[in-house]
């Protein structure tokens, strides 16, 4: 894995429908709450990479020249990483690469999207291929909500109880991003209103779904000897990463048993030796856009068999005091932003081993997993954090 | 209450004329006579619908060519009602992964034929493992549409 790495700290914007700022005036807002947080300057950092889900979600291509100045980045190494769904995380892995590999001690990693502006699922369908699949794949909710029956199909899983099970995750998450200032959506709901809620794209209905999101996450990664020369004590250590894709065309693999997913969290456990992260872990940010689709994630983590996510939901196993804590922060459902996305389960990981998510804690929390998706089902990307090096 | 910003509204239209290549012009001929085409690839047997100049898997050059049936299964399906600048289709409609008889992947289109608006009937016509057969418009132009949709058999 190189040297060790570490996130130092973490800045996030208020998230949701942010008409008040210009585009780069919302990504400083991040920069500026790092640079707070962490007691740094611009001077300090060796190198900034940033990235978005398509550029063209707010018809701006290449956003890093345009928030150059907003990153300042200016006279130093610049980068891009664009993966999709699984940008954020990728970010994040890029600046783990840049510092475990000693070419720079002090990285930021700026994740950024303004979805507000464009029309975001016509911008995302053009991630498929135009002379075939784009006319059917419904945007993202459409592909996931195809992936979603396969999964029940492939268990046997009733659908009744995967509904019940998803609305479960909807009620609670909206809940948790009450104590989480950054969130988008602050919306009590019930089980009923979850299940009663228009249909996307059935099974999936509107409070299965995320929103679509305004913000900024930035977070700066140091090597152990920034770390020491600085005198921090509370960081989040990088204990393992792992990203798979797969093949293109929807269509073409099984994604019930979903290899990247699987891969992606198997490299990463290696890494940290986990072996039963039920257990191992103490929380995680596992990226959830839709609900359904959170519980075939838990499956493929080894948080629990495959086809046993649902009544293990439904028990409480993955709620906030729960025996492994997903998304305490209401996550992506509550707040999805989505080439920040991914940085943010990162950087909610290392706010939790940090002792530093404020209402949302999950008390004694020394090891976290951050996550992204990407792609029509086509990447995943992990990144797992802790308090110990 | 909060302060009301400006904002700009713009838009950007870019025109492209993209290339099928050999394969898929040949694919897309094929529609034009109601035949769907697949390849085979030598290296793991499996037939790939729409045809590909190559198997994703083996790497290896996918050149024989197979026509598949026009029915096939349903493997999975999704209800769509919502909307985004630009769908190509409108709502509600039913996208849907079959495999055709004969082919090895599912091949996305769509299923319809019934009444869309009622989702009653939708929830109970439309079943994973359910038989569809494709519809082919009369006058076909060599495109994914020339398929009108698939229904049920
Ligand atoms: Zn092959």
């Amino acid at each position: 894995m190189g040297r060790p790495v570490a996130i130092i700290g973490v800045g996030q914007t208020k998230h949701g429908r942010r008409m008040d700022v210009s585009y780069p005036d919302l990504v400083r807002e991040a920069v500026l709450r790092v640079f707070e947080d962490t007691g740094l300057t611009p001077d300090d950092i060796d190198g900034v990479v940033s990235g978005t889900m398509p550029s063209m979600m707010e018809g701006v291509a290449l956003t890093h020249f345009y928030f150059a100045d907003a990153m300042q980045a200016v006279g130093k190494p610049i980068l891009k990483t664009e993966t999709c769904g699984s940008t954020g995380v990728s970010i994040a892995h890029t600046a783990f690469y840049w510092v475990a590999s000693g070419m720079a001690d002090i990285v930021l990693a700026v994740g950024h999207e303004k979805m507000n502006e464009g029309d975001s699922q016509a911008t995302m369908t053009t991630v498929c291929e135009p002379f075939y699949q784009r006319h059917f794949v419904a945007g993202a909710p459409g592909a996931f909500s195809m992936q979603s029956r396969v999964w029940m199909d492939n268990f046997g899983i009733p659908e009744d109880k995967v509904r019940d099970a998803a609305a479960y995750i909807s009620k609670t998450h909206h809940d948790s991003a009450f104590d989480n200032p950054y969130a988008h959506v602050k919306l009590r709901v019930t089980i009923d209103d979850v299940k009663n809620s228009k249909i996307i794209t059935y099974p999936i209905r509107l409070l299965d779904v995320c929103p679509n999101s305004d913000g900024a996450c930035a977070v700066i990664f140091a090597s152990e000897e920034a770390v020491r020369k600085l005198g921090r004590k509370k960081v989040a250590w990088v204990k393992g990463i792992g990203f798979r894709g797969e093949e293109y065309y929807f269509g073409d693999s099984d994604k019930a048993v979903w290899q990247s997913a699987i891969q992606a969290a198997k490299e990463a456990y290696d890494q940290a030796g986990i072996n039963d992260p039920r257990k191992d872990l103490d929380v995680a940010e596992v990226y959830n856009p839709f609900t359904f689709q959170e519980m075939m994630f838990y499956e493929c983590f080894g948080f629990c068999g495959f086809g046993e996510a649902p009544d293990l939901v439904l028990k409480g196993i993955f709620a906030r005091d729960g025996q492994l804590p997903c998304d305490p922060s209401g996550g992506t459902l509550c707040s999805n932003p989505i080439g920040a996305t991914g940085l943010i389960r990162v950087a909610e990981a290392a706010l939790q081993v940090m002792d530093k998510a404020g209402d949302h804690q999950i008390p004694g929390a020394r090891t976290a997993l951050g996550h992204a998706m990407g792609g029509a089902d086509q990447f995943n990307g992990i990144m797992i954090v802790g308090s110990e090096m | 209450m909060a302060k009301e910003f400006r904002t700009l509204l713009t838009e950007i239209k870019l025109p492209y004329e993209l290339a099928y290549g050999a394969t898929w012009t040949k694919f897309f001929e094929g529609m034009k006579e109601k035949k769907i085409y697949g390849t085979k690839c030598s290296r793991c047997g499996r037939i790939l619908v729409p045809a590909r100049t190559f198997c994703p898997r083996c790497f290896v050059d996918t050149d024989e060519w197979v026509e598949v049936s026009p029915q096939g299964t349903v493997l999975t399906w999704s209800y769509a009602n919502y909307r985004y600048f630009g769908m190509p289709m409108d709502p509600p409609f039913i996208s849907a992964l079959i495999k055709l008889d004969g082919s090895d992947v599912g091949f996305l289109h769509i299923v319809a034929g019934f009444d869309l608006d009622d989702f009653e009937v939708v929830r109970q016509t439309v079943k994973t493992g359910m038989r569809v057969k494709a519809v082919w418009e009369d006058e076909r132009k060599g495109h994914i549409m020339d398929i009108r949709h698939f229904e049920p058999l």
